[in-house]
């Protein structure tokens, strides 16, 4: 299958550059075929086409069998695993809960990052070290930051024990054991890990604003307040382009986090699509597993295009 | 700037607070609950130790968490595959940056569309398989250089393209091949993109425990993998002094590097995103 994928792809694409290639050597220009081959571009799509494409490509295939760990053999059912999926309500909770964790962290991560990164703006000593603190997390293994937090807002961990001892009684919510605000707790520890990142890209968008504009607008009699919101934020639109989108496509590929604070639960209200890749998968329902994997799929790929597009134009203009 | 004088006063206040608040009490709570004998580290809190058992506590994990092991399990994959998606990467990169034909771009779109598309978990197992490589380090080294080498492309592909060609083609002139011309000429060039695409690259690399589940899962050991199954197993059930021994010792080389290398870390990511 797989080399049999591979052949026309290379067939096809081969003859193509050949005549422009040396239309442009014609034309004078330095660059042509002999000084930058094509064989150059061989090995890095050869891994991606073995290990990227042709599995995305088999989600299209196998999401509509009946593969499985208890049998040997794998036959089509047509659309029988997303029947399945959608009739007992898994299919719209699982994408319900993934799109509502993804917003909240991409709202969050990108909150904290710049406020952090407005309180942090001047370089001295006391804010350099302050945010290296804040990079520790974005360092940290997202599975041990995910433990961290499960222990500290335990009913009788230490959070309720600092809000009880400020209220002057027991206080024992179970942060992570209700099954209404449990994602908003999740997402927030999400983006406590990745906010030092956010507010790094602000601090760099910050420091591109050029120093003459402040000034113009500081001799024009602009408040500090106004500065900020009328010529500096427009001005960092780049850094929050480039913040949502990370933010948005990380969580939705979110796993680590959720399944070391939570698990999916209280009552898989906090489970969002890898979760329940890797729960399926682990009982051996691989079908089902690459149903969701390929609902995952075409869920980022159509909340993608717009992003994917800001990226290249972006990168044109670079 | 004009700051107002209550900002300039407020402002360290503030910011001491937050990283006391907000980083503080979970390092600290880490490092206290890391120290501590099970008992007291039964239901973990900020109180300092009793008695002092950091060391012990870390030469136990070291032992039954199998961390040497699984430091290796996790050098032998991450470093091969930061290696070779940078080197492959690259090679596509240049050419893709280089050779503007229609058919580039239409193999670039291709090439950058794993940064935002997820990899297929599931069937890279069914894959990896057929091709005999599930479980094995170099399968998982593969599906790591599948899922990051957009990443790289993307970055490199920008970068080349702020570079002139006058020293690429004054090498051609001097009788070099392409090869020769990459690894001389343009190689050199590219070090502060490459640097950012190492440091983010390793990091997702090192910590990622999702992909390593579904493709090595059981078979190698790595550092959050063997997180994961001391945390989980019933045989450490509650025993969250020796999961935060684990986690002290699993982000010490981080930090360390960390706080050897801040001022180039920070510059190599913030490169990278805001040109």
């Amino acid at each position: 299958m797989p080399i049999a994928e591979r052949t026309p792809v290379l067939e096809r694409t081969q003859p193509r550059p050949t005549p422009r290639a040396s239309t442009r050597r014609r034309a004078g220009s330095t660059i042509n075929r002999r000084t930058h081959p094509m064989w150059f571009l061989a090995p890095a799509f050869a891994i991606l086409l073995v290990f990227f494409f042709l599995p995305t490509l088999f989600n299209f295939v196998y999401a509509f069998t009946d593969w499985s760990g208890f049998k040997a053999s794998i036959n089509p059912t047509g659309f029988d695993n997303f029947t399945q999926l959608a009739s007992d309500g898994t299919l719209v909770r699982a994408v319900r809960i993934t799109l509502v964790y993804a917003v909240l962290v991409a709202v969050f991560q990108n909150l904290f990052g710049f406020a952090l990164a407005v309180l942090l703006e001047r370089d001295n000593p006391l804010n350099r070290v302050a945010r290296i603190f804040f990079l520790v997390p974005v360092l940290m293994s997202a599975l041990a930051v995910g433990y961290i937090f499960q222990a500290l807002l335990k009913p009788e961990g230490s959070l309720n024990g600092l809000i009880g001892a400020i209220l002057g009684r027991t206080f024992d919510y179970a942060w992570l054991g209700d099954t209404t605000w449990s994602i908003v707790v999740v997402a927030l520890i999400h983006s406590w890990k990745w906010m030092g990142l956010s507010m790094l890209i602000y601090l760099a968008g910050l420091k591109t604003i050029p120093e003459d504009i402040l000034e113009a607008s500081r001799i024009d009699g602009a408040s500090r307040w106004r500065t900020f919101w009328v010529i500096k934020s427009p001005l960092l639109a780049p850094a929050v382009t480039f913040n949502v989108a990370t933010a948005l496509l990380g969580s939705m590929n979110g796993f680590d986090i959720v399944q070391a604070t939570t698990g999916g639960g209280p009552a898989r209200t906090t489970e969002i699509l890898n979760i329940f890749i890797y729960r399926t998968f682990g009982q051996g329902l691989f079908a089902q597993a690459t149903a969701m994997s390929l609902v995952l799929f075409l869920l980022v790929a159509f909340m993608a295009f717009p992003v994917i597009r800001t990226l290249r134009k972006r990168e044109e203009i670079l | 700037m004009s700051d107002s004088r209550i900002w300039t006063r407020l402002q360290p206040v503030l910011a001491t607070l937050l990283v006391l608040g907000t980083i503080g009490i979970p390092l600290w709570l880490v490092l206290v609950t890391a120290a501590k004998s099970q008992g007291e580290a039964l239901n973990p809190d900020l109180s300092l130790p009793t008695r002092w058992q950091l060391l012990e506590n870390l030469r136990q994990v070291w032992v039954d968490g199998e961390v040497p092991a699984a430091f290796f399990g996790s050098l032998l994959v991450v470093v091969p595959a930061v290696a070779g998606v940078l080197t492959f990467g690259s090679m596509a990169a240049w050419i893709l940056a280089r050779r503007a034909t229609r058919l580039n771009a239409v193999l670039y779109a291709l090439g950058i569309s794993g940064i935002v598309l997820p990899p297929a978990v599931v069937t890279v197992v069914l894959l990896l398989r057929q091709l005999g490589l599930a479980g094995s380090a170099v399968g998982m080294i593969g599906v790591y250089m599948g899922i990051y080498m957009s990443t790289v492309i993307f970055f490199v592909t920008g970068f080349v393209r702020t570079i002139p060609t006058s020293l690429e083609e004054a090498a051609q002139i001097d009788g070099a091949g392409p090869f020769t011309v990459f690894r001389r000429v343009v190689l050199p060039m590219l070090r502060p993109v490459l640097a950012t695409a190492t440091i983010l690259i390793c990091l997702y690399v090192w910590n990622d425990v999702f992909y390593a589940f579904f493709v090595i899962g059981g078979r190698i050991d790595t550092l959050p993998l063997n997180l994961f199954r001391v945390a989980s197993a019933g045989l450490y059930l509650n025993n969250w002094h020796l999961i935060f021994a684990y986690v002290v010792l699993m982000s010490l080389p981080l930090v360390i590097v960390l706080a050897v290398a801040q001022r180039k870390i920070i510059s190599g990511i913030t490169s990278g995103a805001v040109k």
